[in-house]
């Protein structure tokens, strides 16, 4: 009899775990490889967390590193999923490493936050999305916002440069639908790679089909080489960059060829300049001086935001939760996902989110702002 | 396409086929030697362009940390071997070669770093400082394993290859650098506009290809490679030390490795892990020399850099493809052409 029961008590202690009383935050991102500049401030927002509690609850973040590759990805969530026991995923950087962890998230009912940037996660709003929220800007939000400013400004053909990879095929996708709205007419569109040594093939294409402005559709410094071979060739009309090259390293390597440039961003990045009204100033401010009081000033990033959003997210959601169910159980998940799915109004330090069974993004236009590079600055279009 | 455009690309080809020229020949010179496939030469390049650009920002560039790490192991490496053998006679010789000469190159850049000296200055503490890792690399990674197959090699050569990227986003962050140009000035000839920028590249290439023959053609440690190249055991039997072949091929790959760093920092914006990419385009003209001839390999660096920038304007979607691709009508006209030897050692 003694005995039995001592079996039954190790038993639930080793089904519990060491970590029982705290709420496990599984973590994947991009730390390494191609998508190391946007997983880098990610990571760093969550270390600068630490373990915070949330409801009298302690979350206990692990963070796993898939290398910007998808199978890592994968195999980084079944991993969290089932030796960690975590109660909520976040991540991963990117979009193809997001949509096939989508697949894992679901058949184990985890609720998961993707931080990357393409509307296909969350959308169209199906059962394979069901789990799966995602804090970024929508990709075709941005778009309009760029067809909006393009139109505005008497642009009537564009010249498209994109990654050859998902950023730059899903942004191309985006602008061919938002031009179409603008009537304007996209003239050429080019590929070339993030490591590529000379992009002097496309942008000599691009210059003869002679558009009123390019839209260059790159993420980090990649983004500054087609950028420069532009400039270099004598471009004179305007260029177009993406919120993928929010951050103070792209400014530095691109220089002054940089001035003038105009793209769509997270307001963070011009908090500064927000009139007080704009509801995003003052959430945008408290993630932007945390930020840059750990790893100092300049050091902002609307990546980095991202991640802080997915956690602005479950400061809201948890206290739901935790109402319904104890952390470390189904009933604690399914809860977790329907607070998620019903937080509205949550300021994050990118924009104002109203979840719902439709929208697992939640952004508006408040999420974009227009910012032009002025001698090496992001200045506030108005 | 009209004749402006098609000359411009010729132009954009042929900088970079220089570029891939330097690390073909790199690469052939390393596997002739000892026959190591070198493929961390990339990474030799991205720490090359790298480092100048930190020493641009005034900053000590991180592989001044790796300098002095490999030293501390290829130093009690030369320990253990001299205790080992009780052969103390080579040891002052050795460590000064592996330990006194990398660690003195260490310091001067550390003291220099910061006083933002003359750009050609900058330069030539770039190229000494990553030179530096070449035989220590060599003597750390490659000499205790000189014996095995190429296969074996090849594999180890990969794990450096890994261990540097992965070193290279320590030491220099995810995000990438780019040098300032060596002159902003351009001419024309007719409708064609010329930069100084690549004919300075393609000129330098050639001054460094022209001396490396002078090097191989009157030297005689230059001679001494070229004796170990034909014939490993022939030139062990007439008195050339393999380890001193070894290293002093390492020096001359990370030589020009990092001088190809130098002259491609200008012309595009390098990353971490820039550098495999480029390599494997100095690779693929290597492959068109059949790993062992030097003008063949260059030739076909070249023909990559042209075909890369046609393809880039023609298709730029499938440029890698069509490059990559170009391996295989090489390969299959090689084997036709060539009879095969089996490794004998």
């Amino acid at each position: 009899m003694k005995k039995s029961g001592l079996v039954l008590g190790l038993a639930a202690l080793a089904a519990c775990g060491a970590a029982c009383a705290d709420i496990n935050v599984g973590v994947t991102l991009s730390a390494t490889g191609p998508a190391a500049s946007l997983g880098i401030p990610e990571k760093n927002t969550i270390d600068m967390l630490g373990s915070p509690m949330i409801g009298g609850q302690k979350l206990h973040f692990i963070v796993l590193d898939d290398k910007s590759d998808t199978t890592e990805a994968v195999k980084n969530t079944r991993k969290l999923i089932s030796e960690d026991k975590v109660d909520v995923i976040i991540g991963s950087t990117v979009t193809p490493n997001s949509l096939a962890m989508r697949d894992v998230v679901n058949e184990a009912e985890v609720p998961m936050i993707s931080m990357a940037a393409s509307a296909l996660i969350v959308n169209p709003a199906d059962p394979r999305s069901k789990w799966v929220f995602k804090t970024p800007q929508n990709d075709s939000l941005m778009a309009d916002a760029v067809a909006v400013h393009m139109r505005a400004n008497g642009v009537q053909t564009m010249g498209f440069i994109g990654f050859a990879d998902a950023y730059g095929g899903s942004w191309l996708a985006e602008m061919v639908r938002s031009t179409q709205i603008a009537g304007i007419k996209i003239v050429a569109d080019e590929k070339y790679n993030r490591n590529d040594t000379s992009v002097t093939g496309q942008v000599l294409k691009l210059l003869a089909a002679s558009p009123d402005a390019i839209l260059i559709a790159g993420s980090g410094t990649p983004a500054a080489t087609p950028h420069k071979e532009l400039i270099a060739r004598g471009y004179k009309g305007r260029i177009y960059q993406t919120h993928g090259v929010a951050n103070a390293d792209f400014l530095r390597v691109v220089g002054a060829d940089g001035n003038g440039a105009v793209l769509p961003a997270g307001p963070l990045l011009v908090y500064e300049q927000l009139p007080d009204s704009n509801v995003v100033k003052k959430s945008a401010a408290e993630y932007v001086k945390a930020y840059e009081g750990k790893y100092g000033p300049g050091s902002r990033t609307t990546f980095g935001g991202h991640a802080w959003d997915a956690y602005a997210l479950l400061q809201r959601a948890i206290p739901e939760a935790l109402k319904k169910a104890q952390p470390g159980t189904k009933e604690f998940r399914m809860a977790l996902r329907d607070a998620l799915e019903n937080a509205k109004d949550v300021a994050g330090s990118n924009g104002i989110f109203n979840m719902s069974s439709a929208d697992h993004n939640g952004m508006d236009n408040r999420a974009r702002v227009i910012v032009k590079i002025e001698n090496g600055k992001w200045v506030l279009s108005k | 396409m009209d004749f402006s455009i098609a000359a411009l690309l010729a132009q954009d080809g042929v900088t970079n086929g220089a570029i891939y020229a330097l690390l073909s020949l790199a690469l052939v010179l390393v596997f002739a030697v000892t026959r190591v496939i070198f493929v961390p030469a990339g990474e030799f390049v991205t720490y090359g362009t790298l480092t100048l650009a930190s020493l641009q920002l005034g900053k000590t560039p991180g592989i001044v940390g790796l300098l002095v790490g490999l030293t501390a192991l290829a130093g009690a490496m030369e320990l253990y071997a001299a205790a080992r053998d009780r052969d103390w006679r080579r040891l002052p010789k050795r460590l000064a070669i592996y330990v006194v000469a990398p660690l003195a190159i260490a310091a001067v850049v550390r003291a220099l770093a910061p006083l933002s000296l003359a750009f050609p200055l900058q330069i030539l503490l770039t190229v000494a400082i990553v030179g530096a890792l070449g035989p220590l690399l060599y003597r750390v990674a490659y000499q205790p394993l000189a014996e095995a197959s190429v296969l074996v090699l090849l594999i180890v050569s990969v794990a450096v290859h890994f261990v540097m990227v992965g070193l290279g986003l320590w030491f220099f962050g995810a995000e990438g650098s780019r040098t300032p140009a060596f002159t902003s000035g351009s001419f024309r000839i007719g409708d064609v506009q010329i930069s100084g920028q690549s004919l300075l590249v393609l000129l330098f290439a050639l001054l460094v290809i022209a001396a490396l023959y002078a090097f191989f053609d009157r030297t005689l440690y230059g001679k001494a490679l070229r004796a170990t190249a034909l014939n490993r055991v022939g030139a062990r039997l007439v008195g050339i030390s393999p380890s001193l072949a070894g290293s002093l091929t390492f020096t001359l790959a990370a030589l020009l490795c990092a001088f190809s760093g130098v002259l491609i920092g200008p012309i595009t914006t390098v990353y971490y892990d820039s550098g495999f990419l480029v390599s494997l385009k100095g690779f693929v003209g290597a492959i068109i020399g059949g790993m062992t001839s030097y003008p063949l390999a260059a030739a076909g660096a070249f023909l990559v850099g042209l075909l890369e920038s046609y393809s880039s304007f023609w298709a730029s979607a499938f440029k890698e493809v069509i490059v990559f691709t170009l391996i295989i009508p090489v390969l299959l006209w090689r084997s036709l052409t060539t009879h095969h030897h089996e490794e004998e050692e």
